[in-house]
């Protein structure tokens, strides 16, 4: 049986109950959001079961939400089950104040640099994390320059009216 | 058994060193591109290394973050330089999946062309490099007048020829020009010949075979716990591959076979970028066919009928009233664009590269990830040179396929 969104939505809901929450299937792909605490168990068991054989990161990157007070930071994680073809994509949120989030180093080997990357731009401190340094800014940089904080262009000019074009 | 097991290791804070450390890079010319490793070498063995990358970082997804849809097609330009229309299809395909657009199939098959082109020009240059690494220049300015060739096509179809900016939004910028395809016919009908040639070089080349057979070897399962893709995790034999997986651009309607290899070694990279061209040529062939089977009206389609997202064409701005609102909405960055996030990904030239983009509604993205296949590689150089002998680092690291761009985005 070939394994769909529905069957990985129920067994999920299954282990972990009511604590996952906003599930979605947006252009085909199944996602969530989870408790930060919990990113590390959620990903050992899509790992570990012998139907859901998530094993291979796509990918991990950062989003910053400045409205979601409490929980601005998300990290996202997207997996891939490459037997069955099917791919999912969840998020945890941490508080900015205390972006503390598991690493899932120990998980994947590929991990290393892409929570080094979150970290470099928006600050997530991967607790567990063996290296956690910049990896593409220089290592004196005191902000996390993807955070929204940090606008783009020069506040000042007055030469670009904001009200018409852009936010 | 390991060299560094019986390698003597001095107790901590000693000020005796019997190693040297040697810094390879960042403007090596062995490294072809800005990458930084410091190597803790004793003798000519490496016990030891440390990447560091982003010397080139140049805030893409800062940037795309203030950049209209349109507006963010040149910056995929400079990810993956040597294939850089396989990205601008990659951002392409990623909006029409935010915004709904389909694309009629000569469009599908016009792209399939390019990207082929682009996939074989990447691997002709990734491999003719590694050949040079080895000691063999003239594969490479053999191979040269060829992707010369493609750049011509590419500036037949968009104009330029490096950083392309190929292709819009539902389509393409326009039609192919008979010489764009009686190029694309040089091609195919010269290319195989010399790539034969090429692989005559190599392929059962004594120097060769010692200097990468054994080199850089990675096991499957490393690989794919690494985050491998493309020809580097096909060389271990898994047999992943986007455009077999999550077929995009019509590549469900062409017929072809994904070469994989069994070590993982630099020999086993070469040879399968070196299949990988050979399909390409037959993926191209099968396009061009069904490209040339459509008649009349069909023949001339080179975009889908979505003005609220395809640029017009600038005769029509000049006396179409919709034409002008359009071209205007679309410049200022004022198109609709759905609430929503998307993962997209296409069979880049060096792996998996992948578009994450969240969109609020805004002119621009919230948020664009760009999931750059040789960045999430590259952190397994240390491990792959371990043990190895300094030139052979050199040879890992050139079939690698790095490209800094893309790396440090």
């Amino acid at each position: 049986m070939a394994l769909t969104n529905e069957v990985v939505q129920q067994k999920l809901t299954e282990k972990f109950g009511d604590q996952l929450t906003a599930w979605a299937e947006t252009y085909g792909m199944l996602s969530f959001a989870a408790p930060k605490d919990l990113n590390l168990k959620i990903l050992q068991y899509l790992f570990d079961d012998e139907v859901l054989q998530f094993r291979f990161l796509t990918d991990i990157c950062g989003v910053h939400y400045p409205d979601r007070s409490g929980e601005e930071l998300a990290v996202v994680y997207h997996l891939h089950n490459l037997a069955d073809n099917v791919r999912l994509r969840f998020k945890v949120f941490t508080d900015i104040t205390k972006p503390d989030v598991y690493s899932a180093t120990a998980l994947y080997a590929g991990a290393n640099w892409m929570e080094r990357e979150t970290y470099d731009f928006y600050g997530v401190n991967f607790t567990g994390h063996p290296n956690l340094k910049r990896v593409l800014n220089v290592d004196e940089m005191d902000y996390f320059p993807l955070r929204k904080e940090y606008p783009l262009e020069d506040q000042s000019r007055i030469d670009k009216d904001d009200e018409m074009f852009g936010r | 058994m390991s060299y560094t097991e019986d390698h003597i290791v001095l107790p901590e804070g000693s000020i005796e060193k019997q190693t040297t450390t040697l810094n390879l890079g960042p403007t090596h010319p062995a490294t072809h591109g800005v990458f930084q490793n410091i190597l803790e070498m004793d003798g000519e063995r490496i016990i030891n290394a440390e990447s560091t990358v982003g010397y080139i970082h140049r805030a893409f997804e800062k940037l795309a973050e203030r950049r209209p849809l349109y507006q963010i097609t040149p910056i995929t330009d400079r990810l993956n330089y040597c294939s850089s229309p396989i990205n601008n299809m990659g951002w392409h395909v990623t909006c029409e999946k935010l915004l709904g657009v389909t694309t009629p199939k000569r469009v599908d098959y016009l792209r399939i062309i390019i990207m082929e082109l682009a996939r074989i020009s990447d691997h002709l240059i990734c491999n003719s490099i590694v050949g040079v690494d080895t000691g063999a220049y003239s594969g490479f300015l053999y191979l040269m007048q060829y992707r010369e060739l493609i750049y011509e096509i590419y500036e037949e179809v968009c104009g330029s020829r490096l950083t392309t900016n190929i292709g819009r939004i539902g389509g393409f910028e326009r039609n192919f020009t008979n010489t764009a395809f009686e190029k694309l016919e040089k091609f195919l009908k010269e290319y195989p010949r010399v790539l034969k040639e090429f692989e005559n070089l190599f392929t059962r080349n004594r120097i060769f075979i010692d200097r990468t057979v054994g080199v850089g070897a990675i096991t499957a399962e490393r690989a794919l716990s690494y985050g491998y893709t493309g020809p580097n995790l096909r060389s271990a034999g898994v047999d992943y591959d986007v455009r077999v997986h999550s077929p995009y651009c019509s590549y469900e309607d062409i017929d072809f076979t994904i070469p994989v290899g069994k070590t993982g070694d630099c020999y086993d990279k070469f040879l399968v970028r070196n299949e990988e061209m050979w399909q390409s040529l037959h993926i191209i062939r099968q396009a061009y066919a069904k490209v040339q089977a459509f008649t009349g009206a069909a023949s001339e389609v080179y975009h889908a009928d979505v003005p609220a997202y395809y640029l017009p064409e600038k005769k029509d701005v000049y006396t179409k009233m919709e034409a002008l609102i359009y071209h205007f909405k679309i410049i200022m960055g004022e198109t609709e664009i759905p609430v929503g996030e998307v993962y997209c990904s296409v069979e880049g030239a060096n792996g998996e590269l992948g578009y994450y983009l969240v969109s609020d509604g805004g002119r621009t993205p919230f948020r664009l990830h760009f999931r750059r296949p040789c960045f999430i590689y590259y952190q397994s150089y240390p491990e792959l040179i371990k043990d190895s002998m300094l030139s052979d680092a050199v040879v890992c690291m050139s079939s690698l396929n790095l490209i800094a761009g893309e790396l440090d985005a």
